[in-house]
């Protein structure tokens, strides 16, 4: 019985939270899809929304940025970490700075609210739920950009860096499809 | 290190602060074992919570335009009756029973992620009691008393704010959230213990078929509770922040809910049945004196019935007007479900066929469980043929399936499971004596209750009517039901007896009371904190078999 | 009529095979008034027909596999003083496992192609061109039925027109809800069709002799959702011609309830009630133009009898707790008046 090994139970879990969460997001894109059109009034997509070109690109960006602060963290180099995560996060912070001023300007200037219409509660939900996961990555980012900034930031920890990574990585998926379901279609 | 209790310690050696010490322990603790005792322990509360709920709705209905309860408080007492019972007694007690015995199966020390088990628990716990804090809490249309009363699937447009206006709504989703969370969290836990910490030589075919189920079971989880959870902050996005989801104003759609709760529901009740048929599989065999028959083709049965059952939701909603299209559909996916369930039936036939049986009480509810079960399915078979449902959808010929299913196969599992496992939790035996007498009653009252309940739906009783006509004759089987029901309750009350009492002055059990072959059975009864001293070594699927029988282990026929 | 002369006929049709007559016979699964075993529409017999078919199958299963499993378990039992060792060890069997399986998909087939000649049976029939069309509305807690080319608007109490297989006149009915979900269900004419607001589902009908259907709502749809019930009278011509006439008049002025009228029309009554030729044109409740033709009120739960009509005038709630009529604390007189006035109402 040499070689007796089995995955890793990090990597399985958040497989298995992935699988769970995603089965949530695809409700809420189903749902949106069946609303498509279907609004009695109010603004259609077409009329006020604009492609978030700024935010999509700092997002993604955000996933190469953790994952070299994943790889640098597995080689030792915790300085080098940090400093990715730093990037990680100010890009995660500027998706959520491109998405509140997009709903400001939603709400303020073109009249929609999550009451307005049919489109109004699929679109502020949908996004709305994608945002929250931002929020949730962030602050688990934050709290290594935390411990990095404190210097206790340890090469045995790549492990777990790489695990939040991932829920990153997913979070970015869901929005690539948010943003091709919402922005490019649905418009 | 908190003292472990042997059986053989009394009360009165205890000095008494210990009872402080006892209650945090149990309270802060991380340990699969106490967590899957606290699971149990808060089911079986429930159980009785339900129960009583049950026996309300059955005197109310036991003879036509019954004045028992008012109609307010029927519609609350089914809500919470259905809702308690899959969520905070079947959930919980299938939880708790894989929290405490799939660590001790594939030799692990524990789940894969203690705290995460701990916190699974707590937060389901309190959505648990946030659902019955309903009762007291908030106000709503009537006043007095307002726990949810929109049925357990809570249709939309009824939970809207116009038609349920207060706050019972908002418990019954709150609540659920909160278990689901925690159901999440378990099932995570599962799959990640399942897949990452077995015992040298336990390949996944080698391992307990319960494992398997569970693992099954857990990965529906994931899929199934995420509609439902999506579903529920939808319906509080339009009762709190006027989003229109559900509203029909403004060309929301109620079929919309009952499309994401039913994706939900349905493999929420293979959610409920899987772990079930996984302790027939450990069960069975072990009263047969023989392997269970078709390892292989048990695995390939429970993976397909996982699959299948997240395609025919829409069988809940053949009256809703799905059009011929959707409704031949999922005629035809139900039907094929029937085909992976029917050979797990025959193989444990075929595992019965030629063995030496024994009647313990374990085993006397698995066999009524195999005879339940195979009419339950039929019965399902019937409702699965669309218009045949277009007659029987929504009436007691509906409630009787889905009561021969949940008493009639799960509960009888569960009971199966502990006078089976309730030896290595406590190193009591349960009382045998009792046992019969549980049983006999359960048997009987359970077929005088379901058996007749189909009746009434095939003389066109609906459900969820807190009373009915004279006229219709409904009335003598719905006295028999009640009568039926009042001996459950009789046999429920025996039961727990028989915990208490066994669980002071049981016989004591040892390490392996029933002869049987799996890895929880080598260890102490109960068993240490960290289960195994040294990781367990395995060549087969029944490694104290190949222990007991040196000559012909399993090793040689796998 | 009471509600206990309410026949229960068993009409066996021509097409109906050996095995749905053995059922018929079968008093306590086929009497009553609401047994689905009992069809007297094309819709109603058409699922009965599948129903035996299927329940045949289960049967002949159950036999099969509840005989196997009580044979092994008498025959395989541990009897004392039978030896402890354990038996030969059997672990599974290739042809078994394949037989045991391609035996359910064949039955599964039979059972599949079955139901989907019904499905299409009744969701694909071709509507003929002199059907009789019906508006459904279900409401918390009673059903609206209009007649639009007819012009009548009534409630809970449906009227159509008997069906000569011959030369059908099937009723068919577009159905859906103003507030929550309901479901039309009269066992002996056809399966139940939901009702769903903000969606128009169809079904149809065609009693082939006349008489009186009974039946309820049956979606969860609040608190007296038990209490929703349904009475489909098929007519035959001459019968349903008459009714029709009568409801298509305005409503009786006898100057005798005048008094009655007033008070109604002064009341808040006229929010929630029609009565054509009159001041009242609310739509929230029942149309009351004609509430004396009708055998019951409450929705079916109570016979229509003044004394029965005064108590629900006077206090909804004490009869229907939860029943969206509010108490209008009218005193004696006006109650009186009131009373005299609706049963004035034929």
């Amino acid at each position: 019985m040499d070689e007796w090994r089995l995955p890793d139970k990090g990597t399985v879990g958040m497989v298995c939270l992935i699988v769970a969460e995603s089965a949530i997001f695809i409700i809420f894109v189903i749902a949106y899809i069946f609303y498509l059109g279907k609004s009695l009034s109010g603004p259609t997509p077409a009329q006020v929304l604009k492609l978030p070109i700024v935010e999509t690109v700092c997002l993604l960006s955000s996933s190469l940025t953790v994952h070299l602060a994943v790889i640098a963290l597995e080689k030792g180099n915790a300085r080098l970490s940090t400093l990715w995560l730093a990037f990680t996060v100010l890009l995660g912070a500027i998706f959520l700075g491109g998405t509140a001023l997009e709903w400001r300007e939603l709400i303020y200037q073109d009249g929609l609210t999550i009451q307005t219409n049919l489109f109004g509660t699929t679109f502020y939900s949908l996004v709305g739920l994608h945002a929250s996961h931002v929020v949730a990555g962030l602050l688990m980012l934050g709290l290594m950009l935390g411990f990095g900034v404190a210097g206790k930031l340890k090469q045995e920890y790549a492990h777990r860096l790489h695990m939040i990574s991932y829920y990153w990585h997913f979070v970015d998926a869901v929005w690539v499809v948010v943003f091709t379901v919402v922005y490019v279609i649905g418009r | 290190m908190t003292p472990t209790l042997t059986a053989n310690e009394t009360a009165t050696a205890r000095p008494q602060k210990l009872w402080q010490e006892t209650f945090y322990s149990w309270i802060s603790t991380v340990d699969h074992k106490r967590i899957g005792l606290l699971y149990i322990g808060y089911a079986l509360l429930f159980l009785l919570i339900g129960g009583f709920e049950a026996m309300l709705i059955r005197i109310q209905l036991a003879v036509p335009n019954n004045h028992f309860i008012a109609p307010e408080v029927f519609n609350r007492m089914f809500t919470m009756h259905g809702t308690t019972m899959v969520f905070f007694v079947g959930m919980p007690i299938l939880f708790g029973f894989g929290n405490y015995l799939i660590p001790l199966m594939i030799g692990a020390r524990d789940m894969a992620f203690p705290r995460l088990n701990a916190f699974s628990f707590w937060v389901s716990a309190f959505g648990g009691l946030l659902l019955y804090y309903s009762f007291i809490g908030g106000d709503g249309l009537y006043g007095a008393g307002t726990a949810p009363d929109v049925g357990w699937f809570a249709y939309a447009p009824l939970t809207a704010t116009l038609f349920s206006p207060g706050h019972s709504t908002d418990y019954w989703i709150v609540g659920i959230f909160l278990s689901g969370i925690g159901s999440v969290g378990t099932a995570l836990n599962l799959v990640a213990t399942i897949v990452c910490l077995r015992c040298k030589g336990m390949t996944m075919g080698r391992m307990p078929l319960l494992a398997w189920l569970y693992l099954v079971t857990s990965g529906l989880v994931f899929i199934a509770i995420g509609p439902l959870t999506a579903a529920q902050i939808m319906l509080l996005l339009d009762r709190y922040l006027g989003s229109h989801f559900f509203d029909a104003q403004a060309g929301g759609s109620a079929v919309l809910w009952m499309h994401f709760f039913w994706i939900f529901g349905h493999p929420e009740v293979y959610i409920l049945v899987l772990p079930a048929f996984g302790f027939a599989n450990e069960i069975i065999p072990v009263f047969s004196r023989k392997a269970i028959f078709g390892y292989p083709a048990m695995v390939a049965a429970t993976v397909g019935i996982g699959f299948i059952s997240l395609g025919v939701w829409a069988h809940h909603m053949f009256t809703v007007g799905l059009g011929p299209a959707g409704n031949t559909f999922f005629t035809l996916a139900t039907m094929i479900i029937a085909v992976p369930t029917g050979i797990k039936i025959f193989n444990w036939l075929a595992t019965l066929w030629g063995g030496h049986i024994h009647f313990t009480t374990p085993m006397i509810f698995s066999i009524a469980f195999l005879f339940q079960f195979l009419i339950a399915g039929l019965t399902g078979v019937m409702l699965s043929a669309a218009p045949f449902d277009w007659q029987l959808g929504n009436s007691y010929f509906v409630v009787a399936h889905f009561h021969y299913v949940l008493v009639g196969a799960i509960l009888f599992m569960i009971f199966a499971a502990f006078y089976y496992w309730f030896p290595k939790m406590f190193g009591r035996m349960l009382s045998e004596r009792l046992g019969k007498w549980h049983f006999w009653l359960m048997f009987i009252g359970f077929h005088l209750t379901f058996d007749f309940m189909h009746v009434p739906g095939v003389l066109g009783m609906p459900r969820r009517v807190f009373t009915y006509e004279a006229d219709r004759g409904w009335g003598i089987w719905n006295m028999i039901a009640t009568i039926g029901a009042f001996i459950q309750l009789a046999a429920t009350l025996v039961f727990v007896w028989n915990l208490i009492r066994s669980y002071r002055k049981g016989e004591l059990a040892g390490n392996d009371p029933w002869d049987a072959w799996t890895l929880e059975w080598t260890t102490s009864s109960p068993p240490p904190h960290y289960n195994f001293a040294e990781e367990p070594v395995v060549h087969s699927r029944r490694p104290l078999w190949d222990l007991k029988h040196p000559d012909q282990p399993d090793s040689d026929y796998e | 009529m009471s509600f206990a002369d309410i026949p229960s006929t068993q009409v066996a049709s021509a097409g109906d095979s050996w095995l749905m007559r053995v059922f018929h016979r079968i008093p306590f699964l086929s009497g009553g008034p609401t047994s689905i075993f009992s069809p007297q529409a094309t819709p109603a017999r058409d699922i009965y027909g599948l129903s035996v078919f299927v329940l045949l199958v289960t049967l002949v299963i159950f036999l099969v596999v509840a005989g196997l499993l009580l044979y092994a378990v008498v025959r395989f039992r541990h009897r004392p003083g039978e030896t402890d060792m354990d038996p030969t060890q059997l672990y599974g069997s290739r042809q078994i496992e394949v037989a045991w399986t391609v035996v359910p998909i064949l039955i599964i087939v039979v059972l599949f192609l079955s139901t989907a000649r019904i499905i299409s049976l009744t969701e694909r029939a071709r509507k003929p061109a002199n059907a009789l069309n019906v508006v459904v509305i279900g409401h918390q807690f009673w059903w609206e039925y209009r007649y639009p080319k007819l012009g009548i608007v009534t409630a809970n109490e449906l009227h159509v027109p008997v069906s000569d297989p011959k030369a059908p006149t099937p009723t068919y009915m577009t159905m859906s809800s103003a507030d929550v979900d309901h479901s039309w269900w009269v066992p002996k004419l056809a399966g139940k069709m939901d009702l769903i607001p903000n969606k128009v589902n169809v079904m149809w009908i065609d009693p082939p002799e006349p008489g009186t259907f009974l039946g309820q709502c049956a979606q969860y749809c609040g608190v007296e959702h038990a209490k929703m019930l349904i009475r489909v009278y098929a007519d035959t011509p001459a019968e349903f011609e008459k009714w029709v006439a009568n409801q298509q008049r305005p409503a009786v002025n006898d100057p005798a309830v005048t008094e009655g009228r007033r008070i109604f029309e002064q009341t808040a009554c006229v929010n929630c009630h029609t009565i054509s030729g009159t001041a009242a044109q609310g739509r929230f409740g029942p149309d009351l133009t004609h509430l004396a033709s009708r055998d019951t009120i409450a929705s079916g739960s109570v016979k229509n009898t003044p004394e029965n009509l005064r108590k629900w005038i006077d206090d909804p709630d004490a009869m229907k707790p939860g029943c969206l009529m509010p108490k209008m604390n009218l005193n004696e007189h006006e109650l009186e008046a009131i009373t005299a006035y609706m049963a004035s109402l034929r």
